[in-house]
């Protein structure tokens, strides 16, 4: 999410504190990879991190010193992944449109290819908020606000998603 | 954060994914400096460098060499202080730095005396920038007092302002502060240590 930073004394100081964006690729690189490859299949992931942290150091310097990193790299990971879907659409669709609609394929191959194939077969808003929650760790609050949707929306989703999961992907689960 | 996970134990799903591959990682960062590069994005790129007196970090901006720091200067602390003074879009990206890296390994294995970099100087200030621009005069193996340095920059009694100039050198090895001493001789500081000092002061004497 881009926002703009405002010339103000007070802000200025605040953004004297900002940490070198290498800190940032640091501490949240893996699991915004992590992110991608669940949410746009492990093929297409290393596109997607590449253009979610250029656009995320480009707007760095506006960030707000109070903004939670991991929120704003996951919403701009997820706009990415909409650009992405768009593009390779035949025609142009919605995220409104997909959200219950079953992905068109799975995806093929690639590490922990089952898991991916798992995911892949989800409907986009349960792979999302499946992600988003498991594996970036975010709150159902800030779920919500990166996926769209109230927060306990995003929960009945994340929680159909896992059902989901369960009856197509067994591995790692020893109970 | 506060993540709550569900009791049913749907997160083990995802444990069996481990860490991100190191190979993976390096890949994605290379990518990143040089996409950033190539977008004007990499606003300051950086490196470290083994060196005899310790690792140095490099810092450059598009417009030439930034900052040069001893270890003792703790180099997250400097990256910090560049990331609020220049612009806190900072990539370790070692591409800019390779002509940077090369000069100072042959610098000390004496096989270089001077340095052919073109240096950003937006970290000094003032009168500090005044005595930096002069001590890039003082040659290879030659040393100068505080107090000559003091009167070559038109202020013969600023003794003591050339000795935090110097202190506060920003790029220290490739701007000499090394080379200037004490009036009696003694060597003086040195913002790398007294031991860094005495080691480049003799590369300089063997060469």
């Amino acid at each position: 999410m881009v926002r703009t930073s405002h010339s103000v004394p007070a802000l200025r100081l605040l953004d004297m504190r900002r940490e070198p964006f290498e800190a940032i690729v640091t501490r949240h690189g893996p699991t915004v990879l992590r992110v991608c490859q669940a949410v746009v299949g492990p093929e297409a992931a290393e596109d997607a991190w590449s253009e979610t942290f250029l656009a995320a150091l480009r707007a760095y310097p506006g960030l707000r010193p109070d903004s939670n990193v991991e929120a704003w790299l996951v919403t701009i990971a997820h706009r990415k992944a909409i650009d992405q879907a768009r593009a390779e659409s035949r025609r142009p669709l919605a995220l409104d449109e997909a959200r219950d609609a079953p992905s068109r394929e799975p995806v093929p191959g690639g590490w922990e290819s089952e898991l991916w194939a798992a995911l892949a077969a989800l409907p986009p808003r349960q792979r999302q908020t499946v992600a988003y929650h498991y594996l970036a760790g975010l709150p159902y609050a800030e779920v919500a606000k990166v996926a769209g949707g109230t927060p306990e929306a995003a929960r009945r989703a994340a929680a159909d998603g896992i059902a989901a999961l369960r009856k197509t992907y067994r591995q790692g689960e020893s109970q | 954060m506060n993540t709550t996970l569900e009791p049913n134990g749907a997160d083990h799903m995802f444990d069996t994914l481990g860490p991100v591959d190191d190979a993976a990682q390096r890949r994605l960062r290379a990518r990143l400096a040089a996409e950033a590069n190539a977008a004007g994005l990499l606003d300051v790129a950086y490196r470290t460098l083994d060196s005899p007196v310790g690792k140095l970090l490099l810092a450059a901006t598009e417009r030439g060499l930034l900052r040069v720091a001893y270890a003792r200067a703790d180099h997250d602390r400097v990256l910090a202080d560049i990331a609020g003074a220049v612009s806190p879009r900072i990539l370790a990206a070692p591409a800019r730095l390779d002509v940077a890296a090369r000069e100072l390994d042959e610098y000390f294995a004496g096989r270089r005396k001077t340095f052919d970099l073109v240096l950003d100087f937006q970290l000094a200030k003032g009168f500090r920038r005044d005595v930096l621009a002069h001590l890039s005069a003082i040659g290879y193996g030659q040393m100068e007092s505080y107090a000559q340095v003091a009167a070559a920059t038109g202020r013969p009694n600023a003794v003591r302002a050339v000795g935090s100039a110097c202190a506060h050198n920003p790029l220290p090895v490739v701007v000499p502060c090394h080379r200037v001493i004490r009036s009696d001789g003694s060597f003086g500081g040195y913002v790398g240590g007294a031991e860094a000092k005495q080691i480049l002061l003799s590369l300089e004497a063997a060469a």
